[in-house]
């Protein structure tokens, strides 16, 4: 075990990104034009960091598996952007935000990078305005905000419940721009398969064309990582379809480590499952619980009444239902976080007061504020999340109240890297949902797109030629043996994959379910000693039994879905391994990981003060006040620990409470 | 529900192709679209033959990467939704539904139902965009946009580039897609300098691109799961007659 060192620069919190700038080293524009940059991903982190770095004058090679840069899933973000603007003059300011995200990740994530997170903030809005995202305005003709979990100022702006499209089309514009230009190379429908080592340093990528099946190496000055997050690792996730973590996963296999894999973001408002063949889960915004109440039947009999199909919602009067979150939150009600609004949504489907035919669903309730502010407003508000709805589950949520259940949704841990954004390889960044850095534990809603724009459009450019300057422009290319290497290793594993071709006896996909429930069932929202072992104990046997038996048609030398998944799954279920290993060895419960051994009690003096209720997440700051992070020790080890202590200098970490 | 399958298939670019037919059986109607055709595939693949190759990525309607011809219209014929926001339940049990790709010249097929759009993704680059280099934006409140305006922009601006516009026009015309890039910036006080050039730059590239011409059927707009307005088509004409003329007179 050994501890990390994160680069963070010495001053006063608040003045260190400042300081920072002023000295970090530059590169000429004359030189700048020498250095090339590989970045793969073309989501809001890593189309905003490949525009912005051609726009200095590097060489970008962008990459992306989908068939356009457009179509990364940042675009399936709905509900808004977190900004430190103060425009509603309602007591906002950087500190707050920065405050409200180190709480809302549970004290669990780097003081410096969050600051700094915060005071780029304003300037992401300003960028996106001046490209023409259209965000939603006052009659005044000035930007509008709304409130989001976690925060009692309204800081988030938003485009209809389209914020991540509309964020995402203005950054894949500004790509398109530099495309045509000539400082971006664009390699779509082209998935990353290896990272390539040269000297210790990342050098390249090994890349597979999915139309052609060509395996090809790309060699650069340094590589950056935005792929994103590793929700699928669950099978079931609001993630899109593609949504992987072989690009992160390749790279921890060459050394890079992996940190807190086990935060893990359960998204309170998604539509409930509703069968076997489901494929995803659907988000409903969190915008919703500005205005959605949250509510199950106070009783047993008339949650089962209703799941029959004997009562419905209507039925139920006001002093028979149970609004919980504005019980036992008072002070953030609806809006209460969203581990806290996940948590509270299975006490109530584990108390038997469910409401979904499966007994896995609760009401989000907009009859109150129809009744208040009338059936046109709340349609402007939120009218494509009510056709969504309705599209999807036949009902109509302006006449009866939607339901809703939990689900996997976004993941706060991620590649470890410093306050450079640079891994522990030297010469691998990480931008976006692929890091770990910014979200802690928990990550507050409307501060994912916000980080993603921030770490490319700002943090990069400023800290990326801290290592280049190191660096001799070109000195790699893939006539180094490493690529060859690399490439002999990606075409090795595609033929072992394909050894069983059409005599497989098990489709990718059913694999992928098996681990995914597993994951769910065992290191899902609640977690266990027990369960979690219980699951270490199982995986082996799923990846022996995938790799004698997984079953893959077609050929390698052409457009072959099967196989890009077997790829993709081969990767979750060591990933899932190593999740399990963290999640584990963490013993405390904060933000989205939930170990139900540790919680408050009655016997707790927080509790009996009233400061807290009993059920909630204990942490342990004495033992766990660290970033945990994990290399690989080869197939089928334990990963190793690696540990970064998190210093908290300007808050004090304390018990969260949202009451 | 038990549904007959009529499915195009097509092994490759060069393949000439051809509709086969699928049994679906025990489909539940609460299913999507995809997911009867994941179901569909799961047991082709369990006879171990190669499953029909479909794009498809968010399955929320958002991403544009679903692409199918559903009984001869674009995303099916209910209005407003994208092919991945088809539920089964608006089938019968025993109906024949007629699976193809979205067809144009500029859209080649890359396998079975797969296509290449990367012609919109060519359109934008030729002009698509606001020139503003990162850091150089001033306050995002110092310039006041109105509401109309501002709602107008969106409404131009929802374009999911999943190209139905173009598989439901018999010219194959993508005048809907540029119309609506260019109405998106061109109503903002953002997109005003590059506003001519913009125009002339994706028009001539969408030309280049083999796009056919715009006959005022608005059959586009009709099959546009974001429901933009053919008027973006009407206002692209204006725009590119104005910059044609000063390009012409040399202002």
């Amino acid at each position: 075990m050994s501890s990390l060192n994160s680069a963070i620069p010495p001053g006063p919190l608040a003045e260190k990104w400042t300081r920072y700038k002023d000295s970090a080293p530059l590169i000429n524009p004359a030189n700048k034009r020498k250095f090339s940059v590989i970045v793969v991903g073309s989501g809001l982190a890593g189309g905003s960091a490949a525009a912005t770095l051609s726009e200095l004058g590097y060489q970008v090679k962008c990459f992306c598996y989908q068939d356009s840069p457009r179509r990364a899933h940042s675009i399936a973000a709905q509900g808004g952007i977190n900004a430190a603007k103060n425009y509603q003059n309602d007591g906002d300011s950087v500190w707050r935000l920065f405050y409200d995200t180190i709480k809302g990740g549970d004290f669990r994530s780097r003081e410096a990078n969050v600051h700094r997170l915060a005071e780029v903030s304003s300037n992401i809005i300003d960028q996106c305005v001046a490209q023409g995202v259209p965000f939603a305005r006052e009659y005044g003709g000035l930007l509008a905000n709304r409130s989001f979990g976690g925060a009692q100022v309204s800081r988030t702006f938003y485009a209809r419940g389209q914020t991540g499209q509309q964020l995402l089309i203005g950054c894949y514009q500004a790509l398109e721009k530099e495309i045509a230009r000539g400082g971006v190379t664009m390699y779509p429908r082209t998935e990353m398969m290896d990272l390539v080592k040269v000297d210790g340093h990342a050098k390249g990528i090994v890349v597979r064309d999915l139309k052609t099946g060509k395996i090809e190496s790309h060699a650069a000055d340094c590589v950056i990582l935005a792929t994103g997050g590793y929700g699928n690792v669950f099978y079931l996730s609001t993630n899109a379809m593609g949504c992987n973590v072989m690009a992160a996963f390749r790279a921890y296999k060459r050394g890079a480590y992996f940190a807190n894999p086990c935060y893990t973001q359960i998204h309170p408002t998604c539509i409930p499952v509703s069968g076997d063949y489901q494929s995803k889960l659907t988000l409903m915004s969190e915008s919703l619980r500005n205005d959605g109440r949250i509510w199950v039947p106070k009783s047993r009999d008339v949650a089962a009444k209703i799941r029959a199909g004997k009562m419905t919602a209507s039925d139920v009067p006001d002093d028979q239902r149970d609004y919980y979150l504005e019980r036992k939150y008072p002070s953030f009600g609806n809006l209460a976080p969203r581990d806290i609004a996940s948590r509270s949504a299975k006490e109530a489907c584990d108390d038997g007061r469910g409401v979904a035919k499966t007994g896995l669903g609760v009401y989000l309730d907009f009859r109150d504020a129809i009744d208040r502010l009338g059936k046109d407003t709340i349609e402007a508000r939120y009218g494509n999340l009510f056709q969504m709805y309705n599209k999807i589950s036949g009902e109509d949520p302006y006449t009866s109240p939607m339901k809703i259940y939990p689900a996997v949704h976004y993941t706060m841990g991620g590649l470890w890297v410093d306050y450079n954004l640079m891994s522990n390889l030297k010469g691998l960044h990480v931008l976006g949902e692929a890091n770990f850095s910014d979200h802690g534990a928990n990550r507050l809603g409307a501060s994912a797109l916000m980080q993603g724009l921030a770490d490319g459009y700002f943090v990069i450019p400023a800290t990326l030629p801290s290592y280049l300057v190191n660096e001799t422009p070109g000195s790699v290319t893939t006539s180094n043996p490493a690529f060859r290497e690399a490439e002999e290793a990606v075409n090795a594993r595609i033929g072992q994959l394909m050894k069983n071709g059409a005599s497989g006896t098990r489709t990718v996909d059913s694999f992928h379910r098996e681990l995914g429930f597993l994951m769910w069932d065992k290191c899902g929202m609640g977690r266990t000693k027990e369960g979690l072992e219980e699951a270490i104990s199982k995986i082996p046997a799923i990846r022996e039994d995938f790799w004698a038996n997984v079953k893959i048609p077609g050929s390698t030398s052409s457009l072959n879905m099967e196989l890009e998944k077997a790829g993709r799954v081969a990767d979750f279920i060591d990933f899932a391994e190593m999740t399990c290993h963290d999640a584990l060895n963490r013993e405390e419960s904060c933000g989205g990981h939930f170990r139900e051994e540790y919680q408050f009690t009655e016997e707790d003096e927080d509790v009996k003060s009233g400061f807290t209720n009993p059920g909630e997440a204990k942490r342990r700051d004495d033992e766990f006040s660290y970033v945990a992070a994990w290399g690989d020790n080869g197939p089928g080890k334990k990963p190793e620990l690696h540990k970064e202590n998190l210093e908290f200098e300007a808050v004090t970490p304390s018990v969260r409470s949202y009451k | 529900m038990n549904l007959t399958l009529k499915v195009w298939r097509q092994a490759h670019a060069d393949d000439r192709g051809e509709i086969k037919t699928y049994e679906a059986n025990d489909i539940p109607e609460e299913a999507s679209f995809l997911e009867m055709l994941d179901i569909v595939n799961e047991q082709i693949l369990e006879k171990g033959d190669d499953p029909i190759h479909f794009d498809h990525d968010c399955r929320e309607g958002i991403c544009g990467m679903c692409s199918l011809n559903i009984n001869g219209v674009p995303h099916s014929k209910e209005k407003g939704i994208t092919t991945c926001q088809v539920h089964m339940r608006k089938f019968r049990d025993g109906d024949t539904i007629w699976i193809e790709p979205f067809r144009a010249k500029a859209f080649p097929i890359v396998k079975d139902l797969v296509i290449d759009r990367t012609a919109f993704d060519r359109i934008v680059a030729a002009g698509g965009y606001v020139e503003v280099r990162t850091g150089s934006a001033v306050d995002a409140n110092s310039v006041p946009i109105s509401k109309p305006d501002a709602d107008a922009a969106f409404d131009a601006a929802a374009c999911i580039g999943c190209g139905a516009c173009v598989a439901a026009c018999k010219n194959a015309s993508a005048m809907l897609f540029v119309g609506a890039k260019a109405a998106h910036l061109n109503l903002l006080p953002q997109g005003q300098p590059e506003k001519d050039k913009r125009v002339l730059g994706m028009v001539r590239q969408m030309d280049a691109e083999g796009f056919g011409n715009c006959t005022n059927q608005y059959e586009c707009e009709a099959v546009c799961p974001k429901e933009i307005s053919a008027d973006v088509i009407a206002k692209l004409n204006r725009d590119y007659a104005k910059a044609a003329v000063k390009e012409a007179v040399g202002r």
